[in-house]
């Protein structure tokens, strides 16, 4: 098997040494990354679903993981946000080390936003308390507060004429849309997405692809586990393509596209371009 | 779990799915002679019913001697509780019926058919003819009190929705106040004159309202992470569903006063109701469980992944869902346990059951055991057939099951 390719600059020390006020300047400015994974390991039992990733990404890049089935790619975005534990390596987001700490956990997961595959909206409350739950009670923003920044991000999605609907009401597309608007409403600074056009209908695809599109021009930094090449090609600075729980190889669109370097990445590639 | 908006037809046209109709003759063929065994079962069923039906209905309209249910009715009904003081009991019934229809008009606007059939019973037991003139003014008040609330709640249905929550969470204290009294504005009726329907329905709301966030503690502490907390909640919850309520009620008549100081004197009643409450909330928890068991994991990640705590997940997210799940078990709960209350006489209360037997003490009407267990067999079974009844059209009503 061939050594990764994947090169990593900054070593956790360096984020972890520099003194707090530097480190979020330096994030900022780009001159550290905002997240840092470095030798990552994870074990389900005995199946080692990672085998030591390490992955860096700056202020404002959309990065795009791909790869077979059951390579890892899930088990690896739900590490960032803390939804699973690793057992080695180092994971630091925004400047803040992943610790068994509850306290950083809840940090991170405030800077956070994740989108699922199967959206996952609360199916008891209507759109706009799905949006406005977590600032009302995480924030604690005033209600109103929280409505105004709601319907915003509801007409930033395109469908702030469903508020006061529930979520079973919705179509897939719809919900995926209010699910990425529910997200935002936390401002987070970084947006995981794992796989979230997977579950839709061809038709609604390009609805919801359309929006994190717009988000990805808007400049958030988004970290999105996807096969839609689309997407990739017009807004990723990097893709990663991730098998049997290794980054096999790591690069821009144009090159991944044009010239992997890999023969798993060039067979795979060549199974879902058809 | 897609639900898709319903598709819009460009003609207009919704046709209804076709029904089958049949005669009289046809049904009969179609469900009850379609092939000799099914006419041999139908015969066969149709001798049992005459056999068993025929000499029950004679006895029941011929030879059976209802006086004993006329002059005792207010016994069964409320036991001694004081006859001055009955009004009580009426304003705690005319309030649930205003809340009622509060909610009906809220909650059910649409099932208007159904909720004026039951605006007819209260008028029918107005109209029966060996009530005191007592009753049957307040059964129409209750009906007045019912249609008030429904017309209330359909005029401004969007402003009634916080008074009736506010009415359902203060029903429960209300109904103890009315019941109990406070001195010094309504007499104290100690609890040893409660009895009947009033104490089986006392006994059994109690159980289900005070058992009912104790269970969803348990449930929450069988899934706790917490050692100790899951521990003591396993324990508690096989232990009471292990064994049989009569001897809850006996420990708790018995136990009850070795854990209290001596000073404090509880009487036979509120002991039955804490046994019943200990009772009934081993399997509240179950049931709580079971609710909390199908609601995905993904619901939680995406409560945690935006940020809620451990507790905010569960209050706003997960409870929610589970306890709307488990309305049709919880009401099913309440069923048997309003039958279940029947063995609270084994310890010397006077409850529906405990009242039969005092009234055939009474030497005037020994020896009339058929008439009295058939009444009181009636009472629980109207009741308790109602409860499911109406618990089914709330399950249609609120979608549970679908999503
Ligand atoms: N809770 C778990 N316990 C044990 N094994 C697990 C668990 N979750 C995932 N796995 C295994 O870990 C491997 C990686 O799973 P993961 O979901 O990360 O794959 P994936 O790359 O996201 O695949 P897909 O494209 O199918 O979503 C799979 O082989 C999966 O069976
Ligand atoms: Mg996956």
């Amino acid at each position: 098997m061939s050594e990764t390719v994947v090169e990593v600059k900054t070593t956790p020390e360096q984020i972890l040494e520099m003194p707090e006020e530097h480190r979020s300047e330096a994030i900022e400015k780009g001159e550290l990354p905002i997240v840092l994974a470095h030798e990552v390991h994870k074990w389900y039992g005995n199946f080692h679903v990672l085998r030591g990733i390490n992955m860096e990404v700056y202020k404002g890049e959309v990065i795009v993981i791909f790869g077979p089935s059951g390579s890892g790619k899930s088990t690896f975005i739900r590490t960032i946000n803390r939804l699973e534990e690793y057992q080695k390596g180092k994971i630091i987001v925004d400047g803040i080390e992943l610790s068994r700490d509850i306290r950083n956990i809840e940090k991170i997961r405030m800077e956070t936003g994740m989108v699922f595959q199967q959206f996952n909206l609360f199916p008891h409350l209507t759109v706009m308390q799905n949006v406005t739950l977590a600032p009302i009670q995480v924030r604690k923003w005033p209600k109103a507060k929280a409505e105004e920044v709601a319907m915003q991000l509801l007409k930033r999605v395109g469908i702030p004429e469903q508020a006061d609907k529930f979520p079973g009401q919705l179509s897939g597309g719809q919900q995926q849309r209010v699910a990425i608007a529910r997200a935002l409403a936390m401002q987070p600074k970084i947006m995981l997405f794992d796989e979230p056009t997977s579950a839709l209908d061809p038709e609604m695809i390009k609805e919801v692809l359309d929006v994190m599109i717009e988000l990805a021009e808007s400049g958030m930094t988004m970290l999105v586990v996807t096969h839609e090449m689309g997407f990739a090609r017009a807004v990723a600075n990097r893709m990663y393509f991730f098998d049997q729980g290794q980054i096999v190889e790591s690069g821009p669109p144009e090159q991944i596209f044009t010239n992997p370097q890999e023969d798993r990445t060039k067979l795979f590639l060549s199974q879902i371009l058809h | 779990m897609m639900n898709r908006e319903p598709e819009q037809y460009s003609s207009g046209e919704v046709l209804a799915p076709p029904t089958e109709r049949y005669t009289v003759l046809g049904w009969l063929k179609k469900n009850l002679f379609s092939t000799w065994y099914y006419t041999l079962l139908t015969l066969v069923t149709l001798y049992i019913l005459y056999i068993v039906l025929k000499p029950t209905l004679i006895w029941v309209f011929t030879q059976a001697q209802w006086q004993v249910v006329v002059v005792n009715l207010r016994l069964f009904m409320v036991g001694q509780y004081p006859t001055d003081q009955i009004f009580r009991i009426w304003v705690a019934l005319h309030l649930l019926a205003f809340t009622a229809g509060l909610a009906w008009a809220i909650w059910l606007p649409r099932a208007r058919r159904i909720g004026a059939f039951l605006l007819f019973i209260p008028l029918a037991l107005a109209a029966l003819p060996f009530i005191s003139g007592f009753s049957r003014i307040n059964w129409i008040i209750f009906a007045v009190a019912a249609l008030i609330g429904w017309g209330l709640g359909t005029w401004k249905p969007k402003a009634m929705r916080r008074p009736l929550l506010v009415l359902l969470l203060a029903y429960f204290p209300i109904l103890i106040l009315l019941i109990l009294g406070i001195e010094p504005i309504l007499k104290i009726v100690k609890t040893n004159l409660w009895g009947g329907l009033l104490l089986t329905m006392l006994l059994a709301v109690v159980g289900i309202t005070v058992s009912f966030p104790l269970g969803i503690l348990l449930a929450l502490g069988r899934r706790s992470e917490l050692p100790i907390v899951k521990l003591f909640s396993i324990l508690y919850i096989e232990i009471i569903r292990g064994v049989p309520l009569v001897t809850v009620l006996f420990m708790a008549q018995l136990m009850l006063p070795l854990f209290l100081p001596p000073q404090i004197k509880i009487d036979n009643v509120l002991r039955a109701m804490a046994g019943i409450i200990l009772f009934s909330a081993a399997y509240m928890a179950e049931n709580v469980r079971g609710g909390l068991q199908a609601i995905p994991k993904g619901q939680s990640e995406a409560a945690w992944a935006l940020g809620l705590s451990g507790f905010q997940t569960t209050f706003f997210i997960i409870l929610p869902q589970a306890l709307r799940n488990v309305i049709p078990v919880l009401v099913n709960q309440f069923i048997s346990l309003f039958k279940d209350t029947s063995l609270v006489a084994i310890v010397g209360l006077l409850d529906l059951l405990g009242i039969a037997s005092t009234v055939l003490a009474q030497p005037e009407f020994i020896g009339k055991q058929r008439e009295v267990y058939l009444f009181i067999a009636l009472i629980y079974w109207v009741f308790s057939y109602a409860m499911s009844y109406a618990s089914r059209r709330l399950e249609v009503a609120l979608g549970v099951g679908e999503r």
